[in-house]
């Protein structure tokens, strides 16, 4: 670990403020990618501005037809939330299913998805339910957040405060782990929402998270396994290295697609 | 049988202190002045160093100095290699210096070219990104199987093709003869992959010097350290043995990694005599990835002749072994003598010969890891079996009883003679807890799942208890095999056992303490055993190779042996009766037929009080030592049995039940022989389903370099095994044991795979490589619809 300036801000201003004056600042949030990075020395920031002091990041509401999730809300705490569990249950079991215990316990949805790991969870998550993500400037709908390997659509000084997911008629996520790192080699969600069915694929995407349009048009007229399993995604942008062929993830793209809307129908 | 004598399932003595935090590793050790090392390591795989520049290192804040190849020139050796082979046309092999520090050329990413010293670790580390290196970026050979093809880039001047000896056993023209007449030959292409052993304590060490009497003691994490001090004193280093203290205290964890000598700790000896300040070097993960002696990699075409009732003709074998960019210390033997001599398996093959071309590449040495040699040797006859058994429509447990050797001692056409074993004994078991008359069933309700069921076979033998020295001598070994053991009795009556064996989890501190609790008859907590350390134990070879028992704890049969005789000497004299009318029985000797004795401690208290004692004809005391050299290996023997289904869409294969039936002689605690199939079995499997060391081809950077890509074994992969055992002592030890550390890791990966193949034989499959991935099962689905 390099040498750094750690800040403990008690505000979302004043974190603001200490990220967009610091060109080589970080946010910290759980640290569970963050913090291995720099005993790693791959990453060496001037500055890291805890967000753990900052009020009002953390929680779980509903909110209409939205569960709103606090930025700073553990995946642990998201897994065993009973408001999650009755309401998007495809969403706590993802959580639940985040790294292992250690990491649930630590790691945050709003470092989660403001990392973008194309392997992560939540990215599926959320672009599959179509959420908002809120900062402390704007809100982002999903559709516009992801905006490539490791990018999103934060700016300077923008910091993830909550995200709100809508509520499904009905969901669920598949993971296809690596065998080494556990991380989503392939990860389907899928969703039946008011706005019509979603289908989020992470793992595997060269450019991170991404829908599958041919498999959501698919399930607008049969939402079944038998709709998305003949639909096959092209090879060429998903990734290739040590652990998958894009071909294999191309596979298990159709066959996750399958088994994840089976589920959601309660298979 | 007592409740903590041999046979009974006693706690370990040593986990108070290991589940209370209470070890003491080599980390651990802080010593009086203590200063930090840091390596700086190697970026690329093959490179020449034109110039190094640690003016600003040496600067830094903390730093105490910085050594490179040029300061240890000509006053520090390379690293010896402790087994000579000699090449089929007679010659040496090739054998090129193993630089300590690099001199003028890097061949491996990780290589050590600086060691940085300092007051901490982290002004170490600072320090060493202040050091440039002008490397000269040179191509490198990665895959072993390019290494002598011509135009490739030589790892060293003096093996211009890479090559280090074509070696071979076995008789060439009796076994082309008996393929030449064969009903069927089976043949197999492979590969064994390469792994990582990732013990759970990284290499560490801390060294240091005494200006008052010129002397060095290095704690180290180490299986061997006699063998540690020996290699580094005489060959490194050129001190004086006596003058160097090795202590391997406690020590997470070898699995054949930490046998060797390595750079860093001859590295560190050196340079804490220029300080005359302790230095400390702690591995980190990376580190280890990188620099660890890694395991296997052979590349192998196999074939087994057949006649037309499926008994085995003969075995020919060709094998190309990675070595690595040097010569670790056993490297040398692995692919050789411990692979080829045990392709005769459990079968009566008559005519085996095998060839094996070693070479050098741009890569980590490879050396011993758990089972070394044996695995691979076992991975090729058992895969053979299996699939000839398939090609010729014989059953599996069938050809291989056709075939099973059961007249003992047997000498197999590799050297090797077998003193015991009850093969079909070990097979019936097998089928019987496997519960094999159920399998059709449960392939049905797999079958009704969507799913493919498959079931494999794998029955192995090893040779343990290396090694009889004279043998090992005649087979280019540089170094003896025997034990050491030392008694101590006190005058009380307890004891302490010095061992030259060392524990690094197998549990030496109980499993020993039995032993001499049973022979004794005091209790066990009266016994404690002392091993890893050079200047407190007797000199000892060391624990590898699956010896500690048969060959340490016959040491230490030895030496209990003197105390006995002693102390009937003893006894006689206080009972006022002849030495041969002494008995000695349940902690207390006695005048045979006659309920006269005195106990244990009485006699114990006389050698050391020695008031009313036989001065005139006995020393008084009671410590013993002795030395065990075998004469002959021990054959421990067993068949697994493996069930797996597979998921056909995406080709993930999940165990189902995995049993192991194995004939380890007798046993002394079953409870942890049962702790050492287990920890074997994961290791086996994981080599067949996850583990696999992988280089970029071209670059020969470690891709695996991390447990991000480098997969584990992990509870969840594994089933809830059957373990069973049967007994044929082994004849030719005083405890009758064959040992058990390694035999999960060996019998495992070919009864993993042999399942995976039937499971889709269906598809026309006769291979999966290992590791057998979800892609990879996928991949050979995919390519059989094609």
């Amino acid at each position: 670990m390099l040498n750094f300036n750690y800040h403990r801000p008690q505000s979302l201003a004043e974190a603001a403020s200490l990220l967009g004056a610091k060109a080589e600042g970080k946010a910290l949030a759980g640290g569970q990618t963050l913090v291995a990075a720099l005993k790693l020395r791959l990453a060496g920031p001037t500055d890291l501005v805890d967000l753990a002091g900052v009020g009002g990041l953390k929680g779980i509401s509903r909110e209409g037809n939205n569960i709103k999730i606090g930025a700073m809300t553990t995946h642990a705490e998201v897994a065993a939330s009973s408001e999650v569990k009755s309401a998007i249950p495809a969403l706590a079991a993802l959580a639940g299913e985040i790294g292992d215990r250690q990491v649930r316990n630590r790691g945050t949805l709003g470092g989660s998805i403001a990392n973008n790991d194309p392997a992560a969870d939540y990215p599926g998550a959320v672009l599959g339910l179509g959420a908002t993500v809120h900062t402390n400037k704007r809100s982002i709908a999903a559709d516009d957040f992801f905006t490539g390997l490791f990018g999103t659509a934060l700016g300077a000084g923008e910091i993830i405060t909550a995200v709100s997911f809508p509520v499904p008629k009905r969901a669920a996520y598949v993971k296809f782990k690596n065998q080494a790192s556990r991380f989503a080699l392939v990860g389907i969600f899928v969703a039946e929402t008011a706005a019509g069915p979603r289908v989020a694929v992470t793992g595997a995407g060269q450019s991170g998270v991404f829908r599958v349009a041919a498999m959501e048009t698919a399930l607008a007229k049969d939402f079944s396994p038998a709709a998305v399993t003949g639909v096959k995604v092209a090879a060429q942008n998903l990734n290739s290295d040590l652990h998958a062929t894009a071909d294999y993830r191309a596979a298990l793209i159709s066959v996750l697609a399958g088994r994840a809307v089976n589920q959601a129908r309660g298979g | 049988m007592s409740a903590t004598g041999i046979g009974a399932r006693v706690e370990r003595k040593e986990d108070r202190r290991f589940l209370t935090g209470a070890g003491q590793y080599t980390d651990d050790v802080l010593l009086p002045g203590q200063t930090y090392a840091y390596f700086l390591r190697s970026p690329h795989a093959h490179a020449k160093i034109k110039t190094i520049n640690s003016a600003a290192a040496k600067a830094a804040p903390g730093v105490l100095a910085v050594f490179t190849g040029e300061d240890i020139a000509g006053k520090v050796n390379g690293l010896p290699c402790g087994w000579l082979i000699t090449d089929v046309n007679g010659q040496p092999m090739k054998e090129p210096p193993h630089p300590v520090l690099a001199q003028g050329k890097v061949r491996h990413v990780g290589d050590q070219v600086a060691l940085v010293v300092a007051e901490t670790y982290f002004q170490a580390r600072d320090a060493a990104e202040l050091i440039e290196v002008d490397y000269e970026v040179l191509p490198a050979v990665v895959k072993a199987s390019d290494a002598d093809k011509p135009g490739q880039p030589a790892v060293h001047d003096i093996a211009p093709d890479n090559v280090s000896y074509v070696w071979a056993l076995g008789d060439k023209a009796g076994t082309d003869a008996a393929f030449a007449k064969a009903a069927h030959v089976t043949r197999l292409d492979f590969h064994n992959n390469r792994l990582i052993p990732n013990a759970i304590e990284p290499r560490a060490a801390n060294a240091s010097y005494n200006r008052a009497d010129e002397s060095y003691t290095l704690y180290v994490a180490n299986q061997n350290p006699h063998v540690e001090r020996l290699l580094m004193t005489a060959f490194v280093l050129g001190l004086p043995e006596h003058k160097v203290r090795v202590i391997a205290p406690d020590v997470g964890g070898g699995f054949g990694s930490k046998i060797f000598l390595y750079a860093e700790d001859a590295a560190l000896t050196w340079a804490s005599r220029q300080l005359c300040r302790p230095i400390k070097w702690t591995a980190d993960r990376t580190e280890a990835f990188l620099t660890d002696a890694h395991g296997r990699d052979h590349t192998t075409t196999a074939e087994l002749a057949l006649d037309q009732d499926g008994h085995f003709l003969a075995m020919r074998v060709k094998t190309r072994a990675n070595l690595g960019a040097y010569l670790s210390t056993f490297a040398s033997s692995v692919p050789t003598i411990l692979y080829a001599t045990l392709l005769a398996g459990q079968y009566k093959t008559p005519f085996i010969h095998c060839e094996v071309t070693s070479v050098f590449t741009n890569t980590a040495p490879v050396d011993a890891y758990r089972g070394a040699g044996r695995p691979e040797a076992t991975y090729v006859v058992e895969r053979l079996v299996s699939t000839a058994a398939r090609e010729l429509g014989i059953d599996q447990a069938e050809i291989r009883r056709r075939n099973f050797v059961t007249q003992f001692p047997y000498q197999t056409p590799v050297a090797l003679m077998y003193d015991t074993g009850d093969y079909n004994a070990i097979m019936n078991k097998a089928l019987q807890m496997a519960d094999v008359a159920g399998y059709a069933q449960r392939k049905t309700a797999t079958q009704a799942k969507g799913l493919l069921r498959g079931i494999g076979y794998s029955s192995y033998i090893e040779a343990c208890g290396l090694a009889p020295s004279n043998i090992a001598g005649a087979l280019g070994a540089r170094a003896g095999l025997f034990e050491a053991g030392e008694i101590r009795v006190h005058p009380t009556g307890s004891v302490t056992v010095f061992t030259g064996s060392h524990s690094h989890g197998q549990g030496h501190e109980t499993s020993f303490a039995q032993v001499v609790s049973d022979r004794l008859g005091i209790p066990i907590e009266n016994v404690d055993v002392v091993h890893g350390d050079t200047g407190r134990v007797p000199f000892g070879m060391g624990t590898y190779g699956s010896r500690s028992l048969s060959v340490g704890g016959s040491a230490i049969i030895k030496a209990l042996d003197k105390i006995i005789a002693k102390g009937k000497k003893i006894a006689a004299h206080l009972l006022e009766a002849s030495d041969a009318d002494i008995v000695f029985k349940n902690g207390a000797f006695s005048i045979e037929g006659t309920d006269k004795n005195v106990p244990f401690g009485g006699v114990a208290f006389a050698a050391y009080v020695p008031h009313n004692y036989p001065l005139d004809k006995l020393e008084p005391g009671l410590n013993e030592n002795a030395f065990y050299d075998p004469t002959n290996f021990t054959f421990p023997a067993g068949t697994y049995i493996c069930e797996i289904e597979i998921d056909p869409q995406t080709g993930q294969t999940r165990i189902d039940r995995f049993t192991a039936v194995d004939d380890f002689g007798n046993i002394v605690n079953p409870m942890l022989v049962e702790g050492q199939v287990h920890g074997g079995l994961a290791q086996g499997i994981g080599q067949a389903l996850l583990e696999e060391c992988r280089y970029d081809p071209e670059s020969g950077q470690l891709l695996s370099a991390s447990y991000s890509d480098y997969a584990m074994p992990r509870a969840d992969d594994l089933p809830s095994f059957q373990i069973g055992t049967t007994c044929t002592p082994c004849t030719h030890n005083p405890l009758g044991v064959k040992g058990c550390g390694e035999a999960g890791a060996i019998g495992s990966p070919p009864a993993v795979i042999n399942a995976i193949v039937d499971a889709l034989a269906a598809y026309g499959v006769r291979d999966v490589p290992m590791p057998a991935t979800p892609q990879r099962v996928w991949q050979a689905i995919q390519n059989a619809k094609a």
